[in-house]
């Protein structure tokens, strides 16, 4: 199979470079291969080149394709960045938003306000498109390579097929200087909801499909739409069974028509017909220009395990989603959260194999959530049923003057992070009248500290975390040396890491999730609770 | 007591969910049937008349505006 481009590229950012490994007489042998240079491969390089751990990431093109995809990027997502010091200009650059509006036909029965809680360093969304998210990653990724990181990105390397053994995956790899061989003790696989490496390997994909097509035009115009989110559910301008306009940077707006299942595609997709869509919704006087247009339809599925021996599923190539919530991209970042520090663990021999079982658990938790989100948001957006259709127009009807249905209202649950609940790396809390916010499992809350915030203090490596008591600034446990963080609390930490204790003594995970929690420091409590952390319980 | 129309049920989406499970797979005739059946059983659960009366009067007018 020649090695096309399938699509256009938005940004050329690792183009190809013939390697030494193309050459070898025997294939090199490499400690981590990421397949698959989007988002959540790039993250997975960055986040293990950071942390010292050689990494060689594969991909068939040679940068960003086109297109906005994902826009709405979360406050965990872009703290899960800060860590890996690319925030800002994602920052810098996206459109922060709060507020969003829903309508049905020509009336607004519902607003809410995302109400950004004071003492965050991060809002709660920005919209910013995917190729520029992407770039932000890369570059970051060349600022760590200039430092040492040793991160290799490929581009224009394909991968045509694996062998996998109990300790290691053979991969064979197609360049335009034709194919060569490697091996990897780990391979990762982020290659998309399409994955073709979960296809080689034969691996179940399964879910629900939905019946609906959606078109997007992204389009620039000089009009003065506020910077919030609007939903129309059966708008009056007829444009589409549903319709969303939404913000994103460089004056540009997307728009997204739900269109129905018995679509001609190709009809559709015509310039002409997408202007009358549009024109119906803009009016007459609006000027504007299409950017990019598409038409997408979706599934919610995920594959059965995550983990496949030394094979491992993140982002889209192991659980997909409807795009109403944003929770794709952003739950794949954390994915790459929840896998870096455990996969760095086991390949420095800190922790055991079965560590990276821990992963499949908690990130199969998330997707079942996010999975779960999404299809009732789909579910409310495009009702299956007459039934569904009458219930769904009665709570719009309501939610107009009774606050009872607006709860009800569905068009779309924004990403949050998912909490670990009950799951086996936590430690049973033990701090009577502490904030169920920072239970174990849970994500650590940002908060003001000095001049800057908590956040900034957490992750990277365990840390354990005095709030209005005193711990070691370092000591040794598990052959690990453990950083202490002592704060006293103001406002914010207080309500949300003391809620009702008078002190308390935290232990974070390096992606910043709650592993346990006390009312004062015990070593042994502490010993005991990171070594089950590590999957040595 | 007066009609509440606060919202007042945990986990709204996971009760609409199961609402429309309820229904599924339902001729639209045994819809507007199990719809009937439900709301005599939660009408007598309030049991209020004066609330009742509310209720419907709500419901009557949620639809015209």
């Amino acid at each position: 199979m020649p090695l096309d481009d399938r699509y256009q590229l938005a940004f050329k950012l690792y183009p190809y470079e013939h390697s030494s490994d193309q050459d070898a007489t025997t294939p090199v042998r490499h400690p981590v291969v990421v397949v698959g240079g989007g988002p959540i491969g790039v993250a997975t390089a960055l986040d293990l080149g950071l942390q010292g751990i050689p990494v060689v990431l594969l991909d068939d093109h040679e940068g960003v394709g086109q297109g906005s995809r994902a826009i709405c990027f979360a406050k965990r997502t872009l703290e899960i960045a800060h860590r890996y010091g690319c925030a800002q200009p994602m920052l810098d650059k996206g459109v922060v938003w709060n507020l969003g509006k829903v309508f049905h036909d020509d009336r607004q029965v519902y607003e809410f306000n995302l109400l950004p809680e004071e003492g965050h360093h991060f809002p709660a969304f920005i919209n910013l498109q995917q190729p520029y998210f992407e770039r932000f990653l890369v570059e970051r990724v060349r600022e760590a390579q200039a430092a040492g990181a040793p991160i290799e990105l490929r581009g224009k390397n394909r991968l045509d097929s694996v062998d996998v053994h109990d300790d290691h995956v053979v991969l064979d790899v197609s360049t335009p200087d034709g194919p060569y061989r490697i091996e990897a003790d780990w391979l990762i696989g982020c290659d998309g909801a399409s994955s073709p490496l979960r296809k080689m390997m034969g691996l179940d994909f399964e879910g629900r499909v939905f019946e609906d097509n959606f078109l997007i035009a992204d389009i620039t115009m000089k009009a003065d739409f506020p910077t919030e989110r609007w939903f129309w559910f059966e708008p009056h301008f007829k444009s589409g069974d549903s319709a969303l306009l939404h913000k994103q940077p460089d004056g540009v707006w997307r728009i997204d028509f739900q269109l129905g299942w018995d679509i001609d595609r190709k009809e559709e997709l015509k310039e002409e017909n997408i202007r009358r869509r549009l024109d119906a919704m803009l009016g007459p006087d609006v000027d504007y220009e299409l950017v990019w247009t598409s038409i997408y339809t979706f599934q919610c599925r995920r594959m059965k395990k995550f983990r496949h021996g030394r094979v491992i599923f993140a982002g889209d190539a192991a659980h997909q989603v409807s795009p109403f919530g944003a929770r794709g991209a952003n739950s794949g970042i954390q994915d790459v959260d929840n896998l870096g520090w455990k996969l760095g663990l086991v390949l420095n021999g800190t922790a055991p194999e079965c560590l990276l079982d821990s992963y499949d658990v908690e990130r199969r938790h998330g997707a079942d959530e996010n999975i779960l989100n999404s299809s009732r948001s789909t579910d409310f957006i495009t009702p299956k049923s007459k039934i569904s259709h009458v219930f769904r127009n009665a709570v719009l009807d309501l939610a107009q003057y009774h606050t009872f249905a607006r709860p009800l209202v569905n068009s779309g649950r924004l990403s949050v992070p998912c909490i670990y609940d009950d799951l086996p790396l936590n430690t049973c809390d033990a701090l009577p009248g502490g904030p169920a916010r920072t239970r174990p499992g849970a994500p650590c809350p940002d908060a003001p500290l000095g001049q800057g915030f908590l956040l900034d203090h957490l992750g990277g490596d365990f840390v354990l975390l005095g709030v209005g008591c005193v711990v070691p600034e370092q000591f040794e446990v598990e052959g690990m040396t453990l950083r202490g963080l002592s704060v006293t609390a103001n406002t914010e930490i207080n309500d949300r890491y003391l809620g009702d204790a008078t002190q308390a003594v935290y232990l974070i995970r390096p992606d910043q999730h709650v592993a346990a929690r006390w009312h004062a420091f015990d070593e042994n409590l502490v010993w005991v609770a990171l070594a089950r952390s590590i999957g040595k319980d | 007591m007066a009609l509440n129309t606060s919202p007042n049920i945990p986990d709204p989406d996971g009760f609409y969910a199961e609402l429309l499970e309820a229904h599924g797979g339902l001729s639209d005739d045994d819809s507007i049937a199990l719809n009937a059946r439900l709301i005599l059983i939660l009408a007598n659960h309030i049991g209020d008349r004066a609330v009742l009366s509310e209720a419907l009067a709500v419901a009557a007018t949620g639809e015209t505006r």
